[in-house]
């Protein structure tokens, strides 16, 4: 599958919003620290922009998607208003979750956009969950479940892969292997030198591709989700790729400056930029407007969510049990 | 399909949540259940009987040995709008699953701003009295009262096995339904037909002057048991509150008006139990009703122990509740 001019500019817009958005946030989250406040934890998911934006493109509206703590980016390229995503995240009542969740709890059920976790690994098991309730119903969504390499050492990874490869259950493993687990090295948490093999454990397609390069992304997303689609089962692909920044703002780490700086040539939006200035679909003027569009979009976002409430604690009780 | 009954019958427990399930799955396409060895084999319990055969696998599904997995999957599932019951072999269990249980499905209406919804119960038997020992024996009711989201429901009656558990089928949030191992054998008669029980009303199973006890589940027998031992010295007050959350408290203090006099009994450990918190209760709204300060009669601070001998001591016997009742009328102290 091969995307057009067009597409391939909408996707670098969205990466390029994935990141303006998460650099505002830290600057945001670091000024309330300054200040004294501590606005909660943050995770940043600067660098694996390409990831959330590769998979949600081989993903239909009505497909699930399971995220995890760093889901910023994954809730903005689902498409959740970006107005929502920024007022959750900064504890305003118009938010997403209206304030109760933040940033690693981000829902929007009319995208079926099943929440971020503050758990490693907690949306695994239930990923089985919305892909069964599309069995169970005849309809061919697909649930794509996203962890990080830390969570494959749950338990809970190794029961869901087991449960999805025996029931053949339309889902998508994205594993985003960004090297650390907080701040251990993906070594000392896996023997393999790729997490992509354990698939064989389950009998199941197990891929690794370069989580930095889009294309690369979308391609092996979209051989996963077409085959979960056909009803041919759960896959497993490692997406290769890095964190920019340490694993929470509160948390410093100290990797080797040759490995960061190795990574960064490999920034995937640079990538992309490159790829697009090469290959004559877009000039430096049309990426330079694309980026100010970006900015711009993010400042009304901002402002909406300067102009919202803060969510009031007077009919807390009555979210906790549904009707 | 399971006869049309139009008679009272004599029914046990399991085969009064057997024709729940049934008539619940009949009546909504959307109720499913997992859990092990639950389909052609028909549970190790029993309970869904027949239910593979009528409803099929898919709506009966058999899973791998996954607590975790299968919890997760129905959170999932009930995200999605269906309906699931989870048989758990033993709530003890229910460990396994405590990420998905305390995390996930107790936390997600709440967390998402009240955007969704999970309607989905967890079936467990509980309880000692079966020599199985300290991971087979368990009342975990209070870990789950402890994470505001789940309800808990504990029946005692066969009527009520069968009543609450269809209510807790329908109600929209994640409930705890327990039921207990050694009221298996049971056999009570019930009216034929559907009937459903609303969460959160206690039942008087015996009226009394002199001292109210509460109790649930097993001890709710034990308690009639030591009521009716103490005929003609103290006059006893059951009452069963069937479901721990949500708690029916006025039916309770409405009791105390009357007696002034409360003793909670229940199985689980004493430490931090529902009973602390059904007292705690009490004192916040009724400690002008007691004449003189509540008691508890829970489980020993301790694992349940395997041999008989052993087991007896750790949770309250009849004699226990005897004793407890007699030193709570002559105002002595009540060994918990």
């Amino acid at each position: 599958m091969r995307f057009s001019c067009e597409e391939l500019k909408e996707m670098y817009g969205t990466m390029v919003l994935i990141r303006e958005f998460e650099l505002s946030t830290i600057e945001v989250f670091a000024q309330r620290m300054r200040a004294g406040d501590f606005p909660g934890a943050l995770h940043s998911s600067e660098g694996q922009e390409a990831i959330a934006v590769g998979v949600m493109s081989r993903l239909r509206p009505d497909d699930y998607v399971f995220s995890t703590y760093r889901g910023h980016g994954h809730a903005i390229a689902k498409g959740i208003p970006l107005e929502r995503v920024t007022a959750e995240v900064h504890g305003r009542a118009t938010g997403a979750s209206r304030g109760f969740g933040g940033s690693m709890h981000l829902f929007w059920k009319p995208l079926n956009f099943m929440g971020g976790n503050g758990i490693v690994g907690g949306g695994l098991p239930l990923a089985l969950g919305t892909a069964y309730a599309a069995v169970k119903r005849g309809t061919d969504q697909v649930t794509a479940v996203f962890f990080g390499d830390g969570a494959a050492s749950q338990g809970a990874f190794h029961e869901s892969l087991n449960m999805a490869a025996l029931k053949r259950w339309p889902v998508v493993y994205v594993c985003e292997n960004n090297l650390y687990a907080a701040t251990t090295h993906v070594s000392g948490n896996c023997p393999l030198e790729d997490i992509a093999d354990r698939a064989a454990a389950y009998g199941i397609p197990g891929v690794t591709a370069d989580g930095n390069d889009l294309l690369a992304v979308a391609d092996a997303a979209g051989a996963a989700v077409a085959r979960a689609r056909a009803g041919q089962g759960p896959t497993l692909i490692e997406f290769k790729t890095y964190r920019h920044r340490a694993h929470c703002m509160v948390i410093p780490e100290h990797r080797p400056n040759q490995e960061r700086t190795a990574w960064r040539e490999r920034d995937p939006i640079q990538r992309l930029a490159a790829m697009l200035l090469s290959e004559g679909l877009a000039d430096q003027a049309q990426l330079d407007e694309i980026r100010r569009r970006a900015r711009e979009r993010l400042e009304q976002a901002l402002e909406f969510m300067r102009q919202s409430p803060l969510p009031q604690p007077a009919d807390i009780e009555e979210v906790l049990y549904a009707p | 399909m399971l006869p049309e009954t139009v008679a009272p019958r004599k029914l046990t427990p399991i085969k009064a949540m057997n024709e729940a399930l049934a008539e619940e799955m009949r009546r909504d396409e959307d109720v499913v259940l997992f859990g092990e060895d639950i389909g052609a084999y028909g549970g190790v319990w029993a309970l869904s009987k027949g239910l593979q055969k009528e409803f099929g696998p898919l709506r009966v599904f058999d899973t791998p040995l996954s607590e975790g997995a299968i919890v997760g999957t129905c959170t999932g599932a009930a995200m999605a709008g269906l309906r699931p019951v989870i048989e758990i072999m033993y709530v003890d269990f229910t460990t396994c699953a405590m990420d998905p249980l305390m995390n996930q499905a107790a936390k997600i209406r709440f967390m998402s701003g009240g955007a969704f919804c999970l309607p989905m119960t967890i079936l467990a038997p509980c309880g000692a009295g079966t020599s199985e020992a300290a991971q087979h024996s368990q009342s975990l009711e209070a870990w789950f009262l402890s994470a505001p989201g789940f309800k808990v429901v504990m029946p005692s009656t066969v009527y009520d096995c069968k009543g609450l558990l269809k209510t807790a089928i329908r109600d929209n949030n994640p409930v705890l339904y327990l039921w207990h191992k050694a009221l298996y054998d049971l056999e009570e008669e019930v009216p034929p037909g559907e009937w459903t029980i609303p969460l959160g009303q206690a039942a008087v199973r015996r009226e009394g002057r002199d001292v109210t006890v509460v109790a649930y589940s097993l001890m709710a027998h034990r308690a009639l048991e030591a009521a009716e031992r103490l005929r003609g010295e103290i006059s006893v007050e059951v009452i069963d509150p069937r479901t721990l959350r949500p708690f029916d408290l006025d039916t309770i203090l409405a009791s105390l008006g009357k007696t002034g006099r409360l003793l909670v009994v229940h199985e689980s450990p004493t430490c931090c139990g529902a009973g602390a918190e059904i007292v705690r209760q009490v004192t916040d709204r009724g400690f002008d009703l007691l004449k003189q300060a509540p008691k508890v009669l829970g489980g020993r601070d301790l694992p349940i122990p395997f041999a008989k001998s052993l087991e007896n001591a750790v949770v309250p016997q009849v004699v226990d509740i005897v004793a407890a009742l007699r030193a709570l009328i002559s105002g002595g102290r009540v060994d918990g």
